[in-house]
Protein backbone atom coordinates (compact mmCIF):
# COMPACT_ATOMS: atom_id res chain seq x y z
CA UNK A 1 0.00 0.00 0.00
CA UNK A 2 1.74 3.01 -0.98
CA UNK A 3 1.91 5.39 2.82
CA UNK A 4 0.85 8.03 1.80
CA UNK A 5 -3.30 7.03 1.64
CA UNK A 6 -2.27 6.50 5.20
CA UNK A 7 -2.20 9.74 6.07
CA UNK A 8 -6.01 10.84 7.73
CA UNK A 9 -5.52 14.14 6.44
CA UNK A 10 -4.58 16.46 3.54
CA UNK A 11 -2.57 18.54 5.35
CA UNK A 12 0.35 18.89 7.99
CA UNK A 13 0.97 21.76 10.63
CA UNK A 14 3.43 21.90 13.12
CA UNK A 15 1.81 20.64 16.78
CA UNK A 16 0.12 22.83 19.34
CA UNK A 17 0.97 21.47 22.64
CA UNK A 18 2.95 23.97 24.06
CA UNK A 19 1.97 26.29 27.21
CA UNK A 20 3.29 29.37 28.97
CA UNK A 21 6.03 27.48 30.92
CA UNK A 22 7.12 26.06 27.93
CA UNK A 23 7.83 29.74 26.22
CA UNK A 24 9.84 30.52 29.45
CA UNK A 25 12.12 27.72 29.49
CA UNK A 26 12.72 28.08 25.98
CA UNK A 27 13.44 32.10 26.17
CA UNK A 28 15.23 31.42 30.10
CA UNK A 29 16.87 28.31 28.65
CA UNK A 30 18.49 30.06 25.51
CA UNK A 31 19.70 32.76 28.05
CA UNK A 32 20.73 31.65 31.42
CA UNK A 33 23.90 30.14 30.23
CA UNK A 34 24.95 33.91 29.85
CA UNK A 35 25.21 34.59 33.72
CA UNK A 36 27.11 30.96 33.80
CA UNK A 37 29.63 32.21 31.56
CA UNK A 38 29.88 35.37 29.45
CA UNK A 39 28.89 37.90 30.69
CA UNK A 40 31.58 38.33 32.64
CA UNK A 41 33.88 39.94 30.05
CA UNK A 42 32.01 43.23 29.86
CA UNK A 43 33.99 43.27 34.12
CA UNK A 44 37.64 43.22 31.62
CA UNK A 45 36.32 45.31 29.47
CA UNK A 46 35.43 48.18 32.20
CA UNK A 47 35.65 47.03 35.86
CA UNK A 48 33.07 45.40 37.84
CA UNK A 49 30.67 48.24 38.05
CA UNK A 50 30.65 49.17 34.65
CA UNK A 51 29.58 45.82 34.16
CA UNK A 52 26.55 46.84 36.81
CA UNK A 53 25.71 49.00 34.58
CA UNK A 54 26.15 47.68 31.22
CA UNK A 55 23.86 44.68 33.05
CA UNK A 56 20.61 47.33 33.77
CA UNK A 57 21.42 49.01 30.51
CA UNK A 58 21.56 46.01 28.54
CA UNK A 59 18.37 44.97 30.70
CA UNK A 60 16.65 47.78 30.15
CA UNK A 61 17.26 47.16 25.95
CA UNK A 62 15.73 43.42 26.53
CA UNK A 63 13.13 45.02 28.89
CA UNK A 64 11.97 46.85 25.61
CA UNK A 65 12.23 43.82 23.38
CA UNK A 66 10.14 41.80 25.22
CA UNK A 67 7.32 44.38 26.01
CA UNK A 68 7.68 44.90 22.17
CA UNK A 69 8.01 41.41 21.36
CA UNK A 70 4.67 40.34 23.15
CA UNK A 71 2.76 42.80 21.54
CA UNK A 72 3.31 42.03 18.03
CA UNK A 73 3.42 38.42 18.47
CA UNK A 74 -0.02 38.48 20.10
CA UNK A 75 -1.11 39.42 16.85
CA UNK A 76 1.44 37.61 14.48
CA UNK A 77 1.10 34.14 15.92
CA UNK A 78 3.01 32.13 13.24
CA UNK A 79 6.74 30.08 13.34
CA UNK A 80 9.70 32.37 12.02
CA UNK A 81 8.71 34.45 14.78
CA UNK A 82 10.04 37.98 14.29
CA UNK A 83 10.59 37.02 10.48
CA UNK A 84 6.72 36.64 10.15
CA UNK A 85 6.23 40.42 12.09
CA UNK A 86 8.86 41.80 9.64
CA UNK A 87 7.01 40.56 6.62
CA UNK A 88 3.93 41.75 7.42
CA UNK A 89 4.59 45.16 8.65
CA UNK A 90 8.28 46.19 6.44
CA UNK A 91 7.94 43.92 3.69
CA UNK A 92 9.95 41.11 2.31
CA UNK A 93 13.21 42.43 1.86
CA UNK A 94 13.42 43.32 5.32
CA UNK A 95 11.99 40.25 6.08
CA UNK A 96 14.37 37.71 4.78
CA UNK A 97 17.16 39.65 7.02
CA UNK A 98 15.58 39.11 10.03
CA UNK A 99 15.07 35.77 9.54
CA UNK A 100 18.96 35.52 8.48
CA UNK A 101 19.46 37.38 11.53
CA UNK A 102 17.64 35.12 13.63
CA UNK A 103 19.47 32.01 12.32
CA UNK A 104 22.74 33.55 12.18
CA UNK A 105 22.28 34.60 16.14
CA UNK A 106 20.56 31.02 17.37
CA UNK A 107 22.89 28.45 15.13
CA UNK A 108 26.00 30.58 16.02
CA UNK A 109 24.92 30.83 19.96
CA UNK A 110 24.43 26.93 19.66
CA UNK A 111 28.33 26.47 18.19
CA UNK A 112 29.49 28.56 21.48
CA UNK A 113 27.04 26.22 23.81
CA UNK A 114 28.47 23.16 22.13
CA UNK A 115 32.02 24.96 22.19
CA UNK A 116 31.28 25.48 26.04
CA UNK A 117 30.09 22.16 26.53
CA UNK A 118 33.27 20.33 25.18
CA UNK A 119 35.64 22.34 27.02
CA UNK A 120 34.10 21.86 30.20
CA UNK A 121 33.84 17.65 30.07
CA UNK A 122 37.58 17.84 28.50
CA UNK A 123 38.26 19.60 32.03
CA UNK A 124 36.75 17.53 34.22
CA UNK A 125 38.62 14.59 31.88
CA UNK A 126 41.92 16.92 32.70
CA UNK A 127 41.55 17.24 36.48
CA UNK A 128 40.62 13.27 36.61
CA UNK A 129 44.02 12.09 35.69
CA UNK A 130 43.21 12.12 31.83
CA UNK A 131 45.64 14.52 30.42
CA UNK A 132 45.14 13.78 26.51
CA UNK A 133 41.75 14.36 27.25
CA UNK A 134 39.46 15.71 23.86
CA UNK A 135 36.81 17.95 23.46
CA UNK A 136 35.58 17.58 20.14
CA UNK A 137 33.72 14.24 20.54
CA UNK A 138 31.46 16.15 23.34
CA UNK A 139 31.18 19.04 20.68
CA UNK A 140 29.91 16.64 18.09
CA UNK A 141 27.47 14.69 20.44
CA UNK A 142 26.17 17.91 21.95
CA UNK A 143 24.68 19.29 18.79
CA UNK A 144 23.57 15.83 17.11
CA UNK A 145 21.76 14.80 20.73
CA UNK A 146 19.87 17.83 21.25
CA UNK A 147 19.09 17.86 17.14
CA UNK A 148 17.55 14.58 17.20
CA UNK A 149 15.91 15.36 20.55
CA UNK A 150 14.58 18.49 18.18
CA UNK A 151 13.47 16.35 15.20
CA UNK A 152 11.87 14.28 17.54
CA UNK A 153 9.09 16.51 18.71
CA UNK A 154 8.28 19.97 20.09
CA UNK A 155 6.84 18.87 23.52
CA UNK A 156 9.72 16.94 24.48
CA UNK A 157 12.48 19.24 23.75
CA UNK A 158 10.95 21.79 25.81
CA UNK A 159 9.89 20.24 28.41
CA UNK A 160 13.78 18.74 28.83
CA UNK A 161 14.30 22.29 28.65
CA UNK A 162 12.42 23.40 31.36
CA UNK A 163 13.64 21.36 33.41
CA UNK A 164 17.50 21.91 32.76
CA UNK A 165 16.15 25.70 33.18
CA UNK A 166 14.54 25.63 36.33
CA UNK A 167 17.56 23.70 37.94
CA UNK A 168 20.11 25.85 36.19
CA UNK A 169 18.11 28.94 37.81
CA UNK A 170 17.40 27.50 40.99
CA UNK A 171 21.54 26.52 41.53
CA UNK A 172 21.87 30.42 41.08
CA UNK A 173 19.81 31.42 43.75
CA UNK A 174 20.59 28.68 46.30
CA UNK A 175 24.45 29.84 45.60
CA UNK A 176 23.12 33.69 46.10
CA UNK A 177 21.33 32.27 49.45
CA UNK A 178 24.90 30.21 50.54
CA UNK A 179 27.12 33.94 50.09
CA UNK A 180 24.56 35.27 52.78
CA UNK A 181 24.41 38.50 50.81
CA UNK A 182 23.11 40.30 53.90
CA UNK A 183 26.50 40.05 55.84
CA UNK A 184 29.73 40.83 54.94
CA UNK A 185 31.52 37.64 56.14
CA UNK A 186 31.78 36.03 52.65
CA UNK A 187 31.01 39.06 50.04
CA UNK A 188 33.65 41.81 50.36
CA UNK A 189 32.54 44.73 47.72
CA UNK A 190 33.77 47.31 49.68
CA UNK A 191 37.70 46.00 49.63
CA UNK A 192 36.97 44.69 46.03
CA UNK A 193 35.15 47.15 43.89
CA UNK A 194 37.55 49.90 42.95
CA UNK A 195 35.36 52.19 40.77
CA UNK A 196 35.31 52.48 36.89
CA UNK A 197 39.07 52.18 35.98
CA UNK A 198 39.00 52.93 32.27
CA UNK A 199 36.31 55.68 32.69
CA UNK A 200 32.92 56.23 30.83
CA UNK A 201 34.38 54.58 27.71
CA UNK A 202 34.74 51.12 29.78
CA UNK A 203 31.23 51.30 30.81
CA UNK A 204 30.72 52.08 26.34
CA UNK A 205 32.98 48.87 25.84
CA UNK A 206 31.04 46.61 28.37
CA UNK A 207 28.03 47.02 26.74
CA UNK A 208 28.78 44.49 23.91
CA UNK A 209 29.29 41.56 26.58
CA UNK A 210 26.26 43.12 28.55
CA UNK A 211 23.89 41.75 26.15
CA UNK A 212 25.27 38.37 27.15
CA UNK A 213 22.90 38.07 30.30
CA UNK A 214 19.92 38.30 28.19
CA UNK A 215 20.63 37.41 24.63
CA UNK A 216 18.13 35.31 22.59
CA UNK A 217 14.97 35.84 25.03
CA UNK A 218 13.06 36.82 22.32
CA UNK A 219 12.94 33.87 20.96
CA UNK A 220 9.98 32.80 22.75
CA UNK A 221 7.78 34.08 19.79
CA UNK A 222 9.55 31.39 17.87
CA UNK A 223 7.29 29.09 19.52
CA UNK A 224 4.27 30.89 18.26
CA UNK A 225 2.77 28.21 15.85
CA UNK A 226 3.13 25.63 18.45
CA UNK A 227 1.48 26.83 21.80
CA UNK A 228 -1.95 26.35 22.25
CA UNK A 229 -2.79 29.76 22.95
CA UNK A 230 -0.71 32.22 21.45
CA UNK A 231 -1.97 36.11 22.58
CA UNK A 232 -1.80 34.95 26.08
CA UNK A 233 0.92 32.09 26.50
CA UNK A 234 3.63 34.36 24.67
CA UNK A 235 3.27 37.67 26.26
CA UNK A 236 3.07 35.63 29.61
CA UNK A 237 6.11 32.97 29.03
CA UNK A 238 8.37 36.22 27.51
CA UNK A 239 7.59 38.25 30.29
CA UNK A 240 7.62 36.24 32.96
CA UNK A 241 11.42 35.23 31.28
CA UNK A 242 12.52 38.75 31.46
CA UNK A 243 11.80 39.15 34.73
CA UNK A 244 13.96 36.16 35.77
CA UNK A 245 16.97 36.94 33.63
CA UNK A 246 16.91 40.60 35.60
CA UNK A 247 16.62 38.65 38.82
CA UNK A 248 19.18 36.04 37.59
CA UNK A 249 21.66 39.16 36.52
CA UNK A 250 21.80 41.04 39.31
CA UNK A 251 22.20 37.97 41.69
CA UNK A 252 25.14 36.74 39.35
CA UNK A 253 27.13 40.06 39.43
CA UNK A 254 26.36 40.77 42.88
CA UNK A 255 27.84 37.21 44.42
CA UNK A 256 30.66 37.51 41.70
CA UNK A 257 31.79 40.93 42.29
CA UNK A 258 31.79 40.32 45.84
CA UNK A 259 33.83 37.37 45.65
CA UNK A 260 36.27 38.00 43.13
CA UNK A 261 39.00 41.07 42.07
CA UNK A 262 37.81 42.30 38.78
CA UNK A 263 41.26 41.72 37.48
CA UNK A 264 40.72 37.76 38.01
CA UNK A 265 36.37 37.94 37.15
CA UNK A 266 37.09 39.64 33.91
CA UNK A 267 38.62 36.58 31.94
CA UNK A 268 37.04 33.99 34.11
CA UNK A 269 35.61 31.08 31.82
CA UNK A 270 32.83 30.15 34.13
CA UNK A 271 32.43 32.72 36.76
CA UNK A 272 29.43 31.05 38.72
CA UNK A 273 31.75 27.67 39.44
CA UNK A 274 34.54 29.70 40.31
CA UNK A 275 32.06 31.51 42.61
CA UNK A 276 31.29 28.14 44.42
CA UNK A 277 34.77 26.96 44.44
CA UNK A 278 35.55 30.00 46.33
CA UNK A 279 32.74 29.04 49.01
CA UNK A 280 34.93 25.89 49.39
CA UNK A 281 31.49 23.55 49.85
CA UNK A 282 31.42 20.86 47.31
CA UNK A 283 27.71 20.35 47.31
CA UNK A 284 27.41 23.92 46.30
CA UNK A 285 30.65 23.20 43.09
CA UNK A 286 28.97 20.14 42.14
CA UNK A 287 25.46 22.05 41.82
CA UNK A 288 26.92 25.38 39.99
CA UNK A 289 28.72 22.39 37.61
CA UNK A 290 25.82 20.74 36.91
CA UNK A 291 23.73 24.09 36.50
CA UNK A 292 26.60 25.08 33.97
CA UNK A 293 26.32 21.95 32.08
CA UNK A 294 22.16 22.21 32.08
CA UNK A 295 22.46 25.71 31.60
CA UNK A 296 24.58 25.27 28.15
CA UNK A 297 22.65 22.24 26.92
CA UNK A 298 19.14 24.38 27.45
CA UNK A 299 20.34 26.94 25.52
CA UNK A 300 21.85 24.56 22.83
CA UNK A 301 18.44 22.85 22.85
CA UNK A 302 16.42 25.91 22.38
CA UNK A 303 18.83 27.54 19.56
CA UNK A 304 18.04 24.41 17.40
CA UNK A 305 14.57 24.89 18.22
CA UNK A 306 14.33 28.90 17.07
CA UNK A 307 16.72 28.36 14.04
CA UNK A 308 15.21 25.30 12.86
CA UNK A 309 11.67 27.37 13.20
CA UNK A 310 12.84 30.44 10.83
CA UNK A 311 14.62 28.70 8.44
CA UNK A 312 11.18 26.35 7.78
CA UNK A 313 9.11 29.51 7.45
CA UNK A 314 11.36 31.07 5.40
CA UNK A 315 11.28 27.84 2.84
CA UNK A 316 7.52 27.74 3.43
CA UNK A 317 7.58 31.28 2.21
CA UNK A 318 9.90 30.73 -0.65
CA UNK A 319 12.35 32.88 0.47
CA UNK A 320 14.41 29.96 0.29
CA UNK A 321 14.07 26.50 -1.72
CA UNK A 322 10.29 25.14 -0.57
CA UNK A 323 11.79 21.80 0.91
CA UNK A 324 12.54 23.40 3.94
CA UNK A 325 9.12 23.96 4.43
CA UNK A 326 8.45 20.54 5.31
CA UNK A 327 6.65 19.14 8.44
CA UNK A 328 7.37 15.44 9.33
CA UNK A 329 4.26 13.84 9.27
CA UNK A 330 4.71 11.71 12.72
CA UNK A 331 6.69 13.84 14.83
CA UNK A 332 5.46 17.04 13.57
CA UNK A 333 8.61 19.08 13.21
CA UNK A 334 10.38 21.22 10.11
CA UNK A 335 12.57 18.18 10.07
CA UNK A 336 14.28 19.04 7.02
CA UNK A 337 15.39 22.38 8.20
CA UNK A 338 16.30 20.87 11.76
CA UNK A 339 18.79 18.82 9.82
CA UNK A 340 19.92 20.80 7.65
CA UNK A 341 21.31 23.50 10.07
CA UNK A 342 23.23 20.24 11.74
CA UNK A 343 26.08 20.52 9.83
CA UNK A 344 26.18 24.13 9.86
CA UNK A 345 26.69 24.44 13.61
CA UNK A 346 28.97 21.80 13.41
CA UNK A 347 31.31 23.40 11.48
CA UNK A 348 31.12 26.18 13.49
CA UNK A 349 31.60 24.66 16.46
CA UNK A 350 34.70 22.46 15.51
CA UNK A 351 36.80 25.47 13.44
CA UNK A 352 35.82 28.68 14.80
CA UNK A 353 37.32 30.13 17.91
CA UNK A 354 34.52 31.06 20.47
CA UNK A 355 35.53 34.67 20.68
CA UNK A 356 34.35 35.04 16.83
CA UNK A 357 31.06 32.80 17.42
CA UNK A 358 29.87 34.71 20.19
CA UNK A 359 30.61 38.04 18.61
CA UNK A 360 28.67 37.16 14.95
CA UNK A 361 25.96 35.93 17.34
CA UNK A 362 25.76 39.15 19.50
CA UNK A 363 25.47 41.24 16.39
CA UNK A 364 23.48 39.24 14.60
CA UNK A 365 21.24 39.52 17.54
CA UNK A 366 22.20 43.58 17.35
CA UNK A 367 20.83 43.90 14.38
CA UNK A 368 17.62 42.44 14.90
CA UNK A 369 16.61 44.65 18.19
CA UNK A 370 17.60 47.57 15.75
CA UNK A 371 15.03 46.59 12.94
CA UNK A 372 12.09 45.58 16.19
CA UNK A 373 12.58 49.18 17.36
CA UNK A 374 11.61 51.00 13.77
CA UNK A 375 9.01 48.13 13.20
CA UNK A 376 6.99 48.72 16.13
CA UNK A 377 6.56 52.51 15.21
CA UNK A 378 5.10 51.65 11.65
CA UNK A 379 3.02 48.75 13.77
CA UNK A 380 1.33 51.33 15.66
CA UNK A 381 0.86 53.69 13.14
CA UNK A 382 -0.21 51.50 10.29
CA UNK A 383 -2.57 49.36 12.83
CA UNK A 384 -3.53 51.38 15.86
CA UNK A 385 -4.69 49.99 18.68
CA UNK A 386 -8.21 50.04 17.91
CA UNK A 387 -8.05 48.62 14.47
CA UNK A 388 -6.37 45.37 15.73
CA UNK A 389 -6.85 43.22 19.07
CA UNK A 390 -3.91 42.72 20.80
CA UNK A 391 -3.05 40.04 23.32
CA UNK A 392 -0.63 42.43 25.43
CA UNK A 393 0.01 46.39 24.46
CA UNK A 394 3.50 47.83 25.92
CA UNK A 395 3.00 50.94 27.77
CA UNK A 396 4.31 54.31 27.07
CA UNK A 397 5.14 54.20 23.24
CA UNK A 398 7.00 55.41 21.66
CA UNK A 399 9.29 55.37 24.33
CA UNK A 400 10.80 51.74 23.94
CA UNK A 401 11.28 51.82 20.97
CA UNK A 402 13.33 55.11 21.14
CA UNK A 403 15.15 53.78 24.59
CA UNK A 404 15.75 50.59 22.38
CA UNK A 405 17.02 52.19 19.17
CA UNK A 406 19.69 54.45 21.63
CA UNK A 407 21.27 52.10 23.72
CA UNK A 408 21.26 49.50 19.69
CA UNK A 409 23.34 52.65 18.82
CA UNK A 410 25.67 52.80 21.67
CA UNK A 411 26.05 48.97 21.62
CA UNK A 412 26.92 48.89 17.80
CA UNK A 413 30.01 51.51 19.13
CA UNK A 414 31.21 48.94 22.13
CA UNK A 415 31.18 46.13 19.61
CA UNK A 416 33.20 48.47 16.90
CA UNK A 417 35.40 48.95 19.62
CA UNK A 418 36.32 45.28 20.36
CA UNK A 419 35.33 43.67 16.69
CA UNK A 420 34.93 46.06 14.42
CA UNK A 421 36.47 44.27 11.04
CA UNK A 422 33.37 41.69 12.09
CA UNK A 423 30.91 44.01 12.19
CA UNK A 424 32.18 45.23 8.76
CA UNK A 425 32.60 41.66 7.46
CA UNK A 426 28.66 41.31 8.50
CA UNK A 427 27.35 44.35 7.43
CA UNK A 428 28.43 43.29 3.47
CA UNK A 429 27.63 39.97 4.25
CA UNK A 430 23.93 41.21 4.77
CA UNK A 431 24.37 43.61 1.59
CA UNK A 432 25.69 40.43 -0.33
CA UNK A 433 22.68 38.76 0.45
CA UNK A 434 20.07 40.99 0.19
CA UNK A 435 20.95 42.17 -3.29
CA UNK A 436 20.91 37.92 -4.31
CA UNK A 437 17.42 38.12 -2.55
CA UNK A 438 16.02 41.27 -4.43
CA UNK A 439 17.55 40.19 -7.78
CA UNK A 440 17.26 36.46 -7.60
CA UNK A 441 15.32 34.69 -5.22
CA UNK A 442 12.45 37.12 -5.11
CA UNK A 443 10.79 35.76 -8.48
CA UNK A 444 10.31 32.64 -6.60
CA UNK A 445 8.14 33.65 -4.28
CA UNK A 446 4.55 33.71 -4.43
CA UNK A 447 3.55 37.51 -3.41
CA UNK A 448 -0.02 37.18 -2.36
CA UNK A 449 0.33 33.92 -0.35
CA UNK A 450 2.97 35.35 1.73
CA UNK A 451 0.69 37.62 3.72
CA UNK A 452 -1.77 35.14 5.78
CA UNK A 453 -2.51 37.65 8.56
CA UNK A 454 -6.12 38.31 8.51
CA UNK A 455 -5.97 42.22 8.95
CA UNK A 456 -7.85 45.33 7.76
CA UNK A 457 -5.63 47.16 5.16
CA UNK A 458 -3.26 49.66 6.84
CA UNK A 459 -4.23 52.85 7.60
CA UNK A 460 -3.29 55.68 5.00
CA UNK A 461 -2.94 52.75 2.22
CA UNK B 1 43.32 2.71 25.72
CA UNK B 2 42.13 4.74 29.12
CA UNK B 3 38.86 4.73 30.33
CA UNK B 4 38.49 8.68 29.32
CA UNK B 5 39.21 7.56 25.63
CA UNK B 6 36.47 4.90 25.75
CA UNK B 7 34.11 7.41 26.59
CA UNK B 8 35.32 9.80 23.42
CA UNK B 9 34.49 7.08 21.48
CA UNK B 10 31.23 6.04 23.18
CA UNK B 11 30.48 9.86 22.25
CA UNK B 12 31.69 9.30 18.85
CA UNK B 13 29.88 6.37 18.38
CA UNK B 14 26.31 7.59 19.74
CA UNK B 15 27.09 10.78 17.41
CA UNK B 16 27.26 8.61 14.27
CA UNK B 17 23.85 6.29 15.63
CA UNK B 18 21.51 9.72 16.17
CA UNK B 19 22.98 11.15 13.09
CA UNK B 20 22.42 8.37 11.14
CA UNK B 21 18.91 7.98 12.33
CA UNK B 22 17.96 11.22 11.41
CA UNK B 23 19.26 10.92 8.06
CA UNK B 24 18.04 7.96 7.04
CA UNK B 25 14.19 8.53 8.86
CA UNK B 26 14.38 12.06 6.50
CA UNK B 27 15.32 9.84 3.54
CA UNK B 28 12.59 7.14 4.79
CA UNK B 29 9.92 10.14 5.16
CA UNK B 30 10.89 11.82 1.94
CA UNK B 31 10.12 8.39 0.00
CA UNK B 32 6.81 7.73 1.97
CA UNK B 33 4.85 10.63 1.71
CA UNK B 34 4.37 13.12 -1.03
CA UNK B 35 6.07 16.39 -1.56
CA UNK B 36 2.58 17.84 -1.77
CA UNK B 37 1.51 16.76 2.09
CA UNK B 38 5.27 17.54 3.28
CA UNK B 39 5.35 20.78 2.54
CA UNK B 40 1.35 21.44 3.34
CA UNK B 41 1.82 23.43 6.21
CA UNK B 42 0.33 27.03 5.79
CA UNK B 43 1.02 30.30 8.16
CA UNK B 44 -1.38 31.16 10.57
CA UNK B 45 -4.10 28.42 10.14
CA UNK B 46 -5.33 27.25 13.44
CA UNK B 47 -6.93 24.02 12.92
CA UNK B 48 -6.71 21.26 15.72
CA UNK B 49 -8.66 19.01 13.12
CA UNK B 50 -5.10 19.03 11.09
CA UNK B 51 -3.88 16.88 13.21
CA UNK B 52 -2.70 13.36 11.41
CA UNK B 53 -1.00 10.15 12.30
CA UNK B 54 -2.75 10.52 16.11
CA UNK B 55 -0.52 7.96 17.61
CA UNK B 56 1.93 10.50 16.90
CA UNK B 57 1.77 13.40 18.79
CA UNK B 58 5.77 15.60 18.56
CA UNK B 59 6.68 13.42 21.77
CA UNK B 60 2.98 14.31 23.87
CA UNK B 61 1.11 11.36 24.36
Amino acid sequence: MNQTTAVHGEKISLLRVLGPAHVWALGVGIVLVGEYMGWNFAVGKGGAIAALIACWAAGLLYTCVAMIDSEVTSTVAAAGGQYAQSKHIIGPLMAFNVGLYLVFAYTMLEAANAITLGYLVQTVGQMAGFAEAQDKPFIVLAIVFLAWLNYRGVYATLTVNLVLTAIAFIAVVILFTAVKPWSTEMLNHKEILNGLPYGWIGVLASLHFGLWYYLGIEGTCQAAEEVRSPARSLPLGTMAGIMTLLIAATMTWYLCSGLMPWEYLGQATTPLFDAARLTSSTPLMVLLFIGTMFSTLASANGCINDASRAWFSMGRDRYLPTWFGAVHPKNRTPFRSIVFLVPVALTFAYFAPLDQVITFSILSGLLGYTYMSIQVIFFRQMWPLDMIKRGYVHPFHPIPALVLLTICSATYFAVFLGYGTQLVAMMVFFIVASLWFHFHRYKYVRRGDQFTMNWPRPQGY
Amino acid sequence: MNSFQLIEYAAWALSIVLGLYMLFDTIRTNRAYSEDLLTSSREGEIDEALVIDPPHQGGHL
